[in-house]
């Protein structure tokens, strides 16, 4: 076998420092080594999205990335959105009142995608939708209710920012 | 876990990384972005003994001009994503086609790990890129441990997912001459879904004289034959040209003596078909830009 390979990473704001086998992909390690189950693997070659994580603020298939690859860098994944006491992310909270989801299996890329996207771009029109979350496939949607809810994801965020701003609590 | 066991070296120089091609050649893969490489992997329909990560050897990243007034040959390093290329101002002054036909490549997340050098190295027949640097007159700098060499990207693709590269080889940078005059460029395709590879595009770049005619074309087509080729015989009826009508006729052409490879996604007659259609149209654009004084690149 070959000599594993160590990797300090940081995975939704904890630390780690781990021995990984070099064909471990960073979905693997997520999954396996860290027992965040709720990044998806569909295709496990980059077609369709459901891996999708952020690493270092750029969306990432984690299905194409070795972990190996990633000693020093930062990712997050759907487990970092909800806050301790389980209050949705708006993202999370926009997926749910537009019907951006159905059997949900599609969300957990869909969301990391549209985070990123929201971070680059607070009020993002159709293209830009269309640009950062086109390579993410959905079966059930049709994708509509999709684009409504970073919409309305885009609109809560903005809410939480300026009332934040202004010292009102959400 | 999919990949078959593999060793990783991620060398911090890049003799370190040469050192390793040499010694371990045709069992060593370089590892760039990973869009392509990860992804065989994962199918184990490549399962390299060595993975050589180059995403830390210092200096591949570079993204700029350069030359004898420093200014005539723009160069993208080994490292340099797809997403940076397609964003850099300097890639839409000097090398507007290569963001053109970048931005068709694959999705945003895709290209912000896919590199430019690597899709050039990966020679995927129907790939946007490796067209892209044909009709450009790009290079393709290659190093090994023990020499360095130049390749005109007219000789570098050599047949499906095959180069001019040896196992020892790896490529550093591609240098493309920047657009001068009153150049102008365009790439179009046709793809079965938004993201997809193309089943076939067409790449050209036109350049005007003071008359009005044209005084420099190049053509490049993908998806059209079993590498990603330059098309002569159009290139040799436009010039001169002045009038868009020319260019139609000149693209009946394009698909004389052309192998495409079929698939399910097109076949070889419809291949065909669309290298005609695309390669006029390419032609079409290319000369407005070049002669719209709004697009002008006057230097
Ligand atoms: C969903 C999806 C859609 C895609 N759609 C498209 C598309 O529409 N058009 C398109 O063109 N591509 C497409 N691709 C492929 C993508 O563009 C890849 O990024 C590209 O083919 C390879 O670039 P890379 O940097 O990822 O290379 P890698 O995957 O790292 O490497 C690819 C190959 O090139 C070799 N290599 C890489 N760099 C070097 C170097 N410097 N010297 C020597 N050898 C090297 C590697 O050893 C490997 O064999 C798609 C990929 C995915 C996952
Ligand atoms: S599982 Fe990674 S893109 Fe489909
Ligand atoms: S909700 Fe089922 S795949 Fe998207």
């Amino acid at each position: 076998m070959p000599d594993k390979v160590r990797v300090r990473i940081t995975v939704n704001g904890a630390r780690h420092d781990l021995l990984v086998e070099p064909r471990t992909l960073l979905a693997d390690l997520l999954r396996g080594d860290l027992a965040l189950a709720g990044t998806h693997l569909g295709c496990e070659q980059g077609v369709c999205g459901a891996c999708t994580v952020i690493v270092d603020d750029v969306a990432t298939r984690s299905c194409l990335v070795f972990a190996a690859q990633l000693d020093g860098s930062s990712v997050r994944t759907v487990e970092s959105l909800a806050a301790a006491d389980g209050t949705l992310h708006p993202v999370q909270r926009a997926f749910t009142q537009e019907h951006g989801l159905q059997c949900g299996f599609c969300t957990p890329g869909m969301l990391m995608a549209a985070c990123e996207l929201l971070e680059r771009v607070p009020e993002p029109g159709r293209e830009d939708i269309e640009e950062s979350m086109g390579g993410n496939l959905c079966r059930c949607t049709g994708y509509q209710n999709i684009v409504r809810s970073v919409n309305a994801a885009g609109r809560l965020m903005a809410d939480r920012t300026s009332s934040e701003q202004s010292g009102v609590r959400a | 876990m999919k990949p078959a066991p593999f060793e990783y070296a991620g060398p911090r120089e890049l003799d370190e990384a040469l050192d390793l091609l040499a010694e371990h050649g045709d069992d060593a893969r370089v590892l760039a972005g990973g869009q392509s490489l990860v992804r065989l992997m994962n199918a184990r329909q490549v399962s390299p003994a060595v993975v050589v990560d180059i995403n830390r050897v210092p200096g591949l990243d570079t993204l700029g001009l350069f030359g004898d007034n420093g200014s005539s040959t723009l160069r993208l390093g080994a490292t340099v994503r797809q997403r940076t290329s397609e964003l850099s101002d300097e890639v839409a002054a000097h090398a507007p086609l290569l963001a053109e036909a970048g931005a068709q490549v694959a999705h945003a997340p895709v290209r912000a790990r896919g590199t430019v050098v690597g899709s050039v190295a990966f020679a995927d027949p129907s790939a946007e890129l490796p067209a892209a640097l044909l009709a450009l007159d790009g290079l393709v700098k290659v190093r090994s441990r023990a020499a360095e060499r130049t390749v005109a990207a007219d000789d570098f693709f050599t047949g499906p997912f095959r180069t001019s590269l040896a196992p020892d080889e790896m490529v550093v940078a591609v240098d493309v001459p920047v657009a001068t005059g009153r150049t102008g460029s365009a790439f179009v395709e046709l793809t079965r879904r938004h993201g997809d590879l193309p089943v076939c595009g067409a790449a050209a770049v036109v350049g005007v004289g003071d008359d009005g005619r044209v005084s420099h074309v190049r053509v490049a087509l993908c998806g059209a034959d079993e590498r990603p080729v330059r098309v002569p015989a159009v290139e040799a009826a436009v010039l001169g040209a002045d009038d868009p009508a020319a260019f139609t006729e000149a693209a009946a052409v394009a698909a004389d003596g052309t192998s495409p490879i079929p698939s399910c996604h097109g076949s070889a007659d419809f291949r065909r078909h669309l290298a005609r259609v695309l390669t006029a149209r390419a032609l079409r654009t290319a000369f407005a830009r070049a002669t719209s004084p709004k697009e002008t690149t006057d230097a």
